[in-house]
């Protein structure tokens, strides 16, 4: 496949390996932010064949992972609604809430469907007009670009059955609240790749200007997280500070502008509350005011009180402050079929990703 | 078993499905011609060993591209028969039809199963129809058995792998588990994505022909290679590492995975088999296979070791490794 | 979940292109991406093209890695 297969070959990684080994002096702890890192690294054992003191910690880049217990709870009480279709990404169906799942409520008879495209949702309100249906909006600012275009075509398209779950959220400000909580040393970060092709680098300027770490945004494949790799060992051992692309075939410095604006024009910045870290300033979205009435927290629900089960470190795990082996819950009692906390569910969550590839 | 009630993930031949048959039915109907596990169970008498299985299909939709549930019902139990160096003989056929099904096609199911069977030589000689009313089944769904005589001096098991045995696999990935997800999703292909189908008694014959001692053959159907080579890996006590880059997959297929984020090494595949033979025997054997035309694409795939035992060890394209474990949860319902 | 993945565009009509992921066919949303012709190929993310796929830029980047992989 182009632009995929090229990057995953063996050969041009052993030099890459090499390079690193041959550039890289001292010990350093590199922070890859976005799960589908998690991900790929796992998938292809980069771990293996980095030097022992290059190491790889995983931080809160999995959307699935940073919902709070109350959005997937208010999600729950929303389909037990007779007329309510919860429609939501594959990923959200395992998560547990409180005392309950998509999955297990789907099993019950409540209907929820799962959809690949925000789309989607639109061709599914337009063939049920008498029910209201209801988008779990959850993802970084890759999806957010897409979940407003299908806000702004139900607007056109005066479809008043469609609402959202707004659960979005944005990652620099995650990054810049584990940075000032000095709670885990990070030397460098991986960037993420899809996200920084919507929002460019002027995001990330804090991190080098701020706190003096270097940062690259790094695409998936193998090849691409090698040589991010590389190009932030370079930086730590020139003492260099600063943000690079190493995605460059499709990540611009402005990112995509009419993605942006896109986002601008139904959204505004917002507080948005983060499993494991809290409220975080900025760091989602709120409707504007002439979309709010598509914003699903207008609904009157009941909501059960939201609670997590008390040993679980999703929380911890999700800013790299623990690996999922330090959880007693981990592989023990907490595993794909009976997840305790949602990085066991998603399949980029830290826990899942251990546990299949450890 | 924590759960309360029969979730999909039950059924998908991954952990769960293996835990519903160690705690729920291994306890209550054990004994040593089951415990096995195998593909098909052996039973040997003073004339010889009979291979019996059974099977039940329920896939959805019903026609797909490069088949259908009647070829499906015969080649799937045709190829369990196989994998324990059956020569398939004899077939039971047993229907539950739900009211209101097409008769029109029932006929072209059942007429697929008649042009399986006298391709593989196999009669079906004994039958049962039940209709239930609409609702309480969807559509069709067939249940089988099967019998064949063992061939004599081969024995075939997922007990028998040894440390130094090599692992072949007869050709790519993932082919009919796709096929029936696109048919369900409604994508569109530039060129043919078809199952993969096929009876593969003739390809398992020709192999047993010029090396009767082959270890052990499978077909990694629901739940992928990976749970197929866990299963044995775990039966036989020994590790096995495979490697990545040897591992055929089809272009269509790499795309969809990419797009869904699916693995092709758990996806079901119903014409496809992993043998493992000493490793003397090897290249002869990826010849024998390769000349075949259900083996074309066959490849040296891996070893089995002694560390690492009941172990799966991945070698990625890129050098280095991960563990390949048996697939948990589930990934889509009703692909066989 | 930002799995991103690059297809080829090999038919346009108005703001959705086909677009050809390892011989799969999938209608893409070009309302994040409009200036795009066939026979280019875009970064597709659930159902929409998030960015073109720069051929140049992933050439040098190739060529440059293949460089520092020989060199050493």
């Amino acid at each position: 496949m182009k632009f995929i297969d090229e990057f995953r070959d063996k050969e041009i990684a052993k030099g890459l390996i090499r390079r690193i080994q041959k550039t890289s002096t001292r010990p350093v702890q590199l922070m890859e932010v976005c799960g589908t890192h998690t991900v790929s690294i796992f998938r292809y054992g980069i771990r293996d064949i980095l030097p022992n003191h290059i190491k790889l910690i995983s931080g809160p880049g999995c959307p699935v992972c940073v919902t709070p217990n109350v959005d997937i709870d208010l999600a729950i009480a929303l389909s037990r609604q007779k007329d309510v279709i919860i429609v939501t990404f594959g990923d959200m169906m395992k998560v547990p809430g409180s005392t309950s799942s998509l999955q297990k409520e789907k099993a019950e008879g409540r209907d929820i469907r799962i959809i690949y495209s925000s789309l989607e949702a639109l061709k599914i309100a337009k063939e049920y007009p008498g029910k209201r249906v209801v988008f779990l909006a959850i993802g970084f600012e890759t999806t957010s670009p897409t979940i407003a275009v299908a806000i702004l075509r139900a607007r056109e398209e005066k479809l008043h059955n469609l609402f959202f779950l707004n659960s979005q959220k944005r990652v620099p400000p995650a990054l810049y609240a584990l940075l000032h909580s000095q709670q885990v040393k990070v030397d460098g970060f991986i960037l993420p790749g899809h996200v920084s092709t919507i929002i460019g680098t002027d995001p990330y300027q804090f991190i080098a200007k701020e706190f003096g770490k270097p940062a690259v945004i790094t695409g998936f494949e193998p090849l691409d997280i090698l040589q991010g790799i590389w190009m932030l060992v370079q930086q730590i051992e020139e003492n260099q500070a600063s943000i690079e692309i190493q995605y460059r075939r499709v990540v611009h410095e402005n990112g995509n502008p009419i993605a942006i604006n896109k986002i601008y024009e139904v959204f505004e910045k917002g507080e948005s509350d983060w499993r494991g870290l809290g409220g975080i300033p900025d760091s989602g979205y709120r409707f504007k005011e002439s979309y709010k009435e598509m914003d699903v927290r207008n609904f009157e629900v009941e909501v059960e009180p939201s609670k997590e089960h008390p040993e679980c470190l999703c929380g911890e795990v999700l800013q790299g402050i623990k690996i999922p082996l330090e959880c007693h819950l981990f592989k023990k009692v907490c595993h794909p079929e009976n997840p305790i906390g949602p990085c066991m569910v998603s399949i980029e969550g830290t826990c899942h990703t251990y546990y299949k590839y450890q | 078993m924590r759960e309360e009630k029969i979730l999909l993930a039950h059924g998908s031949g991954g952990k769960l499905s293996h835990d519903l048959i160690r705690q729920i039915f291994l306890p209550q109907f054990a004994n040593p011609i089951l415990e096995p596990l195998d593909d098909s169970a052996k039973i040997t008498n003073r004339q010889g060993s009979i291979a019996f299985t059974t099977d039940s299909y329920v896939v959805n939709p019903i026609f797909f591209p490069g088949g259908d549930i009647g070829k499906l019902a015969v080649c799937g139990t045709v190829n369990d028969l196989s994998m324990i160096g059956a020569i398939p003989s004899y077939l039971s056929l047993s229907l539950i039809v739900e009211e209101g099904f097409s008769i029109e096609l029932l006929k072209q199911i059942v007429s697929s199963i008649h042009e399986t069977a006298e391709k593989v030589g196999v009669s079906i000689v004994t039958g049962d129809t039940k209709v239930v009313e609409h609702g309480a089944a969807d559509q069709l769904f067939i249940n089988t058995a099967g019998i064949g005589w063992i061939r004599p001096g081969v024995n075939l098991s997922g007990l028998n792998a040894k440390p130094g045995d090599k692992i072949l696999l007869s050709g790519c990935l993932g082919d009919h588990e796709i096929a029936i997800l696109s048919q369900r999703e409604g994508f569109k292909f530039q060129g043919e994505l078809r199952s993969d189908c096929a009876p593969l008694n003739d390809l398992v014959g020709k192999m047993l022909d010029v090396y009767p001692s082959i270890r052990c053959m499978r077909d990694p159907t629901r739940g992928g290679l990976a749970t197929t080579l866990n299963e044995i890996a775990t039966m036989s006590n020994v590790g096995m590492t495979i490697e990545e880059d040897k591992i055929p997959v089809h272009e269509s297929v790499k795309g969809i995975c990419e797009l869904l984020g699916l693995d092709p090494l758990y996806l079901a595949n119903e014409g496809k088999l992993i043998a493992i033979c000493p490793p003397d025997e090897a290249e002869r054997l990826l010849e024998v296979m390769r000349d075949h035309p259900l083996g074309i694409h066959g490849e040296l795939i891996g070893k089995v070791t002694e560390e690492n035992s009941k172990r799966v060890i991945l070698h990625t394209l890129i050098g280095g490794h991960r563990i390949l474990d048996m697939l948990t949860g589930d990934q889509y319902p009703r692909i066989c | 979940m930002c799995l991103g993945i690059p297809g080829r565009v090999v038919e346009i009509e108005k703001n959705v292109a086909k677009v050809d992921v390892g011989g799969l066919l999938r209608d893409i949303s070009l309302d994040l991406c409009p200036e795009v012709s066939v026979g280019e190929y875009v970064l597709i993310h659930t159902g929409f093209a998030i960015q073109k796929v720069d051929e140049e830029e992933a050439t040098e980047t190739l060529d440059l890695l293949r460089k520092m992989a020989e060199a050493i």
